[in-house]
């Protein structure tokens, strides 16, 4: 019973994080249909450069807030400098497009803040809790109360304000947003904007339990794709639902099977769900933009 | 109030527009008039931005802008009612029309209340999806959230196609009525005898090229086009 507690605790906490960067893809997509497989460097930068301004000696609050302002700049760099230019390339092209700037990131990151892994202190004095005999860190609480906060403020955005309902709008047709005056390079610039911000509040959140490294992003990327996938790409709620699922998978894998084989788990979904729902559990039918 | 000169626009090789010139003086009701496929669509995305142009000039108020960005031109006064509606599907009635007023400020109550006044059906709809409205509902809708971006020149893209011969009816009224309340209009129709009948003017677009212009009365009795367009047999 504890066993299985603790595997459930470590699967959503895990299962958050991949939810936030799924929600990046989900958002992006939306409104440019473009994949950017460099959200998981937001998450990477996030925790990376916190981490790093802590180890130089600035308190907590500043140096994450010096990271989200960073990561959200790297975002609209990204958007701006290498996307943007290429609006009239094919999906894959972009696609390898931002594979590159994902490198990129890494390389600089590596340069920038070493090879080693970097940690952060937890939120919480007290580092474990004791739940139903199980033995929980509270920073897994943490990371869940704070993706649940991070969902709900933006879908607050999304319904509530202006920008929110021009986000909602070229998503549903590019065309009528433009022909109502709305830039859509500012929309998708914004949505960059916001999925790196998300990105990096999720790293932030999960360094004190995973660790971080300049390496992270590239398995947080695939995962979080996966779990966009499996979620479905067009549907709100699809990639909380995706992501969530993604992590207890990898929970119970790694509890139950091996875990080693734990890095597995989301590209066997990922390969499955393509074959065999390709929209995902949410979407609705796969070609469907109308 | 809108001039467009020798107006040239192609899809890859394909020409669809050549030498387009024509004229749209503010308080005129326009019909663009001609068959499938005739460039009446590519025209009012032209005029629009939101296709490009090889060749000619669009002035609006005398400035030229088809170098302008189409998101830019709304701010101008020049809005469109696209082929087809393109309302906001997942969004509600009030948000397409609050996205509507996009480029304007905040003082728009007043504009949604009148949009509600005009079209009460929109104002027992307003939380609904716009996507599960009828055709002719959201055609209203569409006209609507033009309207609320304030035009000076409104471009209405077939806005009577697919919809009940009554909702025509309604639709050509409401048409004449935003004219009356000093919207000038462009209007590209299939319904070539609707259309004519509520123009000052209008003119037939033919494979791409302006083949015939007059006033609308005088198109609708023109031998060609009551041939052509309205089913008319004239022996010669």
């Amino acid at each position: 019973m504890a066993t299985a507690l603790q595997i459930l605790f470590s699967g959503l906490t895990v299962g958050a994080i991949y939810a936030l960067v799924a929600i990046g893809f989900t958002l992006v997509y939306s409104s440019s249909e473009v994949v950017n497989f460099a959200q998981g460097e937001f998450v990477m930068l996030g925790g990376m450069i916190s981490a790093t301004a802590v180890a130089a000696g600035l308190a907590p609050l500043p140096a994450a807030s010096l990271a989200i302002v960073a990561t959200v700049v790297t975002g609209i760099l990204l958007y701006g400098l290498a996307v943007a230019p290429a609006r009239d390339a094919s999906p894959i092209v972009v696609i390898i497009i931002t594979i590159g700037a994902s490198i990129f990131i890494r390389g600089l990151a590596s340069v920038g803040m070493g090879k080693e892994f970097h940690t952060l202190p937890p939120l919480l004095a007290t580092p474990t809790l004791d739940l139903g005999g199980a033995s929980v860190q509270t920073q897994g609480l943490v990371v869940m109360a704070g993706s649940v906060a991070i969902v709900l403020t933006l879908w607050l955005f999304l319904r509530m304000t202006k920008l929110g309902r021009g986000i909602r709008a070229t998503a549903a047709n590019r065309l009528a947003a433009q022909l109502a005056g709305i830039n859509p390079r500012v929309i998708v610039g914004l949505t960059f904007a916001i999925s790196a911000l998300i990105g990096a509040l999720g790293g932030i959140l999960i360094t004190p339990i995973t660790l971080t490294s300049f390496d992270v992003g590239t398995l947080l990327a695939v995962k979080g794709f996966a779990a966009a996938v499996l979620g479905g790409l067009t549907h709100p709620a699809g990639p909380v639902l995706g992501g969530l699922m993604i992590g207890l998978l990898e929970a119970v894998g790694a509890g139950y099977i091996s875990s080693q084989y734990k890095d597995v788990f989301a590209f066997v979904v990922l390969l499955g769900v393509l074959f065999l729902r390709p929209q995902g559990i949410l979407g609705g039918r796969a070609v469907e933009r109308v | 109030m809108l001039t467009v000169e020798h107006l040239s626009s192609r899809y890859g090789r394909i020409e669809a527009l050549h030498d387009v010139t024509l004229h749209v003086a503010a308080g005129e009701i326009i019909a663009l008039v001609g068959s499938n496929g005739a460039g009446k669509t590519t025209l009012l995305k032209a005029l629009s931005g939101v296709q490009p142009i090889v060749a000619g000039r669009v002035r609006f108020d005398g400035r030229e802008i088809q170098r302008i960005a189409a998101h830019r031109r709304v701010r101008l006064g020049l809005v469109q009612v696209p082929e087809g509606r393109q309302v906001f599907g997942p969004l509600s009635v009030e948000e397409n029309l609050l996205v509507g007023a996009w480029t304007r400020g905040r003082a728009i109550a007043d504009d949604l209340a009148r949009i509600f006044v005009t079209f009460p059906m929109l104002a027992d709809f307003r939380h609904r999806a716009a996507g599960t409205l009828s055709g002719g509902q959201q055609q209203m809708l569409a006209i609507g959230r033009a309207l609320m971006a304030r035009p000076r020149l409104l471009l209405l893209d077939e806005p009577s196609m697919g919809l009940a011969p009554l909702l025509i009816d309604q639709i050509f009224a409401i048409i004449a009525d935003i004219r009356s309340q000093g919207v000038t209009v462009l209007v590209v129709e299939q319904n070539v005898q609707a259309a004519l009948a509520i123009a000052d003017r209008g003119y037939v677009l033919e494979t791409g090229r302006i083949t015939l212009e007059g006033s609308g009365r005088s198109l609708i009795c023109d031998d060609r086009v009551r041939q052509a367009y309205l089913g008319v047999h004239v022996d010669a």
